[in-house]
């Protein structure tokens, strides 16, 4: 009784952190800021995954652990970061809205989620329920870091915290095939590849990645 | 059996019409047939009309949905329907084996008569929702391409547009209307609609929709607009069936769903449907009085006489939904009579619309005039099919309205104050609306018929063959038919209401055979046949008197020139002037009539002139009114069109929030 109180405490310390890093993404005004920030949140994912299967006793989910750590935590933020020197962005982050209404924008969706998840799942297991409802709000957040934010980087880093968040959501479900994570962390990576090769391309044509300037640019705009 | 190879009869026929070309005698084969097959169809109903009422014979198909098959069953009110549908539709027929060749262009309306014959009697016998559309949705298309045969001339194709998206929007209104009726567990046939019982939204649901839905195929106001426009557009024997017979196959398809599937129609929607008949025959007698074009003139009397059935059967709904099956009975005999009427004199006016046209090449009546002295048949039978349709006796028009007044009177006897104050109104509209028609149709024949030709080709119209006199005259027959022997009509109708209402109802209770006296004998009673015996004999009198006791001594004296001594057509009245007293009473304030008339000064040559505006309300308002909002939102929504990447995720992201919020909200109830 005494573990599994201790590890549903620790479950749901990790999943509360991999928010708390969603939130963080949200109020940083620097691009570097905001590749360490989700860096961070990969991890915090990492760990999440490596518990649960520890708790779970589903060794297939330390592959995942270790997918997030590698591809997410490592491999996505270097290349973002290469991209925005080799680039020369301008490392300042052009919100959209101010950052204040943004973070209680945030708490909202929050209470959203946790409204929603809980009475819907009211017959699964406690641990389901509460990291649903986490999974959930980093989905909801990271949708809302894409629309607040001007810059296609802090776009694309968007995307990937809101699949952070499903891949939170897969964890915590019980018996979630392997294949399915995999495939999900090749296609972030695939799309990744393809957000890069668009920001050079854009780049090129437009000197610029910001995406107020883009709009100017479209053909049924004078 | 017979019924059924009539129909496919009817489909092949549309295969050689096809097939005619541009030999003209095939196309008069064709016709020909068609009216063989509308015959064998007028006696199967005139059969079935005769046995006892019943659900009827049900024919099973394995055509359709492959888990729901094509029921079909003829039952008295199927019957009855096809009996005017095929009366009409024979003669129409009949008629085109000799106006075919005056068409301009007859290759495009051949194959698809049949069609429309064979699409409004399938929607009479068909036993399911979905044979029931599928048939409506061949009859709409099969009219609409009639309608397009002059396809050359633009206003045709801008009223075939307009027809079609009202076909469209009816259609649809009695998809879903029969989709309440058929309910979630989804049994599309007829009977287990019966069946079925509705809660209250879901019945209010299916009248509107009902009324929504046939009522814009039937013509009711503000759902006409289409009516004027289309029906003149076709050919002319196309022109009255559409609109003798497919506003009656309308008013079938709303009396089924009614009075048949859906059971029980709360009375309230009784003096609703009234008002809206009472409007409808108002105003489309209003609009029928001001026109000039004689089609288009019939169109509008059309709206008016659906306006007329549309308040008995109001007012059985009434009658039924508080109890009083009897009267609802003779409410809706009236109204089955009238539509019987309808179709007949309406049939036979356009005919001889077409008559008139084909002989004059024209249609105003400004340019008509005097064609009685050369085509007495057309003219005669023209005179019988006027007084029937203004509603005089002995013909058959006066006494349907004359039953509809009679239960009409019988109204305000319900202890509704709905009933008790709308029944005078809706009579004052009703009365209001036979006078106006009476008027128009004065105008209509005096102008055309009578007086001096206005236009060279009116003075020079030939005699038409035979093929189109002999249908016009049985149908002016039949108008005085129906009028002289009005009980054996009515113990007909009478079969065909017993499943409806419950009750037998004998419209000749207490006065016996030639004698209506539908509610007692005291209160009103009339015999068609009387006064046509009446009538006969005091011709013969006066005929004895005159010939066997008046002078024999010729006296010479100048002929009377009915107050026009000059010799000039333009000093007759004309249409425009005999409806200018109406125009102005009725219709300044509500169609904003307004005339300018232009004096030349002394000496100046220019003819002088008098223009006439008006504006239909309705299309301005309504019809106008509706795209200006369309195309105000599509404005709107094009702009939707030209956002940014982050504007658009935005709104999906709205979106979603806003369902989970849906989804917060309701799970906390």
């Amino acid at each position: 009784m005494a573990i599994s109180q201790i590890s549903y405490e620790l479950a749901h310390l990790i999943g509360a952190t991999v928010l708390m890093a969603g939130f963080q993404l949200l109020y940083q005004r620097r691009l570097f800021a905001v590749l360490n920030t989700f860096a961070f949140q990969a991890v915090a994912l990492a760990a999440a995954a490596a518990w649960q299967a520890h708790i779970q006793d589903a060794p297939h989910l330390y592959v995942t652990a270790v997918i997030a750590l590698v591809f997410k935590a490592m491999i996505v933020p270097f290349a973002l970061h290469w991209l925005v020197e080799k680039l020369g962005i301008q490392r300042s982050v052009e919100t959209a809205m101010s950052i204040g209404w943004t973070m209680m924008a945030g708490v909202g969706l929050v209470a959203l989620s946790i409204l929603l998840v809980l009475p819907v799942t009211a017959n699964a297991a406690a641990l389901t329920r509460e990291s649903l409802a986490l999974a959930m709000s980093v989905v909801l957040l990271g949708l809302l870091m894409m629309i607040t934010r001007r810059n296609a980087v802090s776009q694309v880093v968007g995307f990937m915290a809101l699949e952070n968040g499903l891949i939170l959501a897969a964890v915590s479900a019980k018996g979630m095939p392997l294949v399915v994570e995999i495939s999900i962390a090749f296609s972030v990576l695939v799309a990744m590849t393809l957000f890069g090769i668009f920001f050079f391309r854009i780049r090129e044509r437009f000197d610029t990645l910001d995406l107020h300037d883009l709009e100017t640019w479209r053909g049924d705009r004078q | 059996m017979l019924i059924a190879s009539a129909l496919s009869a009817l489909l092949a026929l549309a295969l050689l019409g096809v097939l005619a070309g541009g030999e003209m005698w095939r196309h008069r084969v064709v016709y020909f047939c068609c009216g063989l097959a509308s015959l064998v169809l007028l006696a199967g109903g005139l059969k079935h009309l005769g046995t006892t009422p019943g659900t009827g014979p049900e024919v099973v198909l394995p055509i359709g949905l492959p888990w729901m098959q094509a029921h079909f069953r003829l039952d008295n009110l199927s019957a009855l329907f096809m009996v005017v549908v095929n009366l009409s539709t024979a003669a129409a027929s009949f008629y085109g084996i000799g106006y075919c060749s005056h068409l301009p262009e007859p290759r495009r309306v051949t194959p698809f008569f049949p069609l429309f014959l064979f699409g409004m009697n399938a929607v009479l016998i068909a036993d399911d929702a979905f044979m029931f559309l599928v048939s409506w949705e061949f009859m709409s298309l099969a009219s609409w391409l009639l309608v397009l045969a002059d396809h050359k001339k633009p206003e045709n194709r801008s009223a075939a547009m307009i027809y079609l998206m009202m076909a469209t929007f009816g259609t649809f209104c009695l998809l879903t209307c029969f989709g309440l009726l058929a309910g979630a567990e989804g049994g599309y046939s007829f009977p287990a609609m019966r069946k079925a019982t509705l809660d209250s939204t879901a019945g209010f649901l299916v009248v509107a929709l009902a009324l929504l839905g046939a009522g814009s195929k039937a013509g009711l106001v503000p759902l006409h607009a289409w009516l004027p426009l289309a029906h003149p557009a076709a050919p002319s024997h196309v022109s009255a069936l559409m609109s003798g017979v497919m506003t009656k196959v309308a008013l079938y398809g709303l009396i089924r769903i009614l009075f048949d599937l859906h059971g029980q129609v709360p009375w309230g929607w009784g003096p609703a449907i009234m008002v809206i008949g009472g409007v409808t025959a108002v105003l489309g007698v209003l609009y029928a009085v001001l026109q000039d074009d004689l089609k288009t003139l019939l169109a509008y009397s059309t709206v008016e006489n659906i306006g007329v059935v549309m308040i008995g059967l109001g007012l059985a709904i009434a009658f039924k939904g508080s109890g009083e099956n009897m009267l609802a009975a003779l409410a809706l005999v009236a109204g089955l009579y009238h539509i019987v009427n309808h179709s007949i004199f309406k049939t036979l006016l356009f005919l001889s619309a077409g008559a008139v046209i084909t002989a004059t090449g024209h249609r105003d009546l400004g340019r008509l005039g005097g064609l009685l002295k050369r085509m007495p048949w057309t003219g005669a039978a023209t005179l019988v099919g006027a007084a029937a349709i203004a509603a005089l006796p002995p013909l058959n028009g006066f006494v349907s309205e004359w039953l509809i007044f009679q239960s009409l009177f019988k109204g305000p006897s319900l202890p509704h104050w709905a009933m008790k104050f709308g029944v005078p109104v809706v009579g004052a509209m009703l009365a209001l609306a036979a006078a106006l028609a009476a008027a128009c149709f004065v105008r209509a024949f005096g102008i055309a018929f009578l007086g001096r030709p206005r236009s060279r080709e009116a003075a020079e119209a030939h005699q038409l063959p035979y093929s189109m006199r002999l249908p016009m005259a049985a149908l002016a027959a039949l108008c005085i038919v129906l009028g002289a022997m009005p009980v054996t009509v009515t113990d007909a109708l009478s079969g065909v209401v017993f499943p409806l209402t419950g009750v037998h109802f004998a419209v000749s209770s207490d006065l016996g055979w030639p004698w209506l006296s539908p509610v007692s004998s005291t209160r009103g009673s009339y015999s068609g046949t009387v006064l046509v015996m009446v009538g006969l004999g005091l011709f013969a009198v006066t005929i004895l008197l005159v010939h066997g006791f008046g002078t024999t001594r010729v006296r010479r004296a100048d002929a009377w020139d009915c107050g026009h001594p000059e010799d000039i057509p333009e000093s007759q009245y004309t249409g425009q002037s005999f409806a200018q007293p109406l125009r102005r009473v009725f219709c300044s304030s509500l169609f904003g009539a307004r005339e300018t008339v232009r004096m030349p000064e002394p000496g100046d040559m220019a003819p002088a002139s008098l223009k006439v505006r008006l504006i239909d309300p309705i299309w301005v308002y309504l019809y106008l009114g509706i795209g200006r909002v369309v195309d105000f939102i599509a404005d709107r929504v094009n702009r939707m069109q030209f956002l940014t990447v982050r504007r658009y995720l935005l709104m999906m992201f709205a979106t979603l929030v806003f369902m989970l919020l849906v989804v917060a909200v309701r799970q906390q109830k």
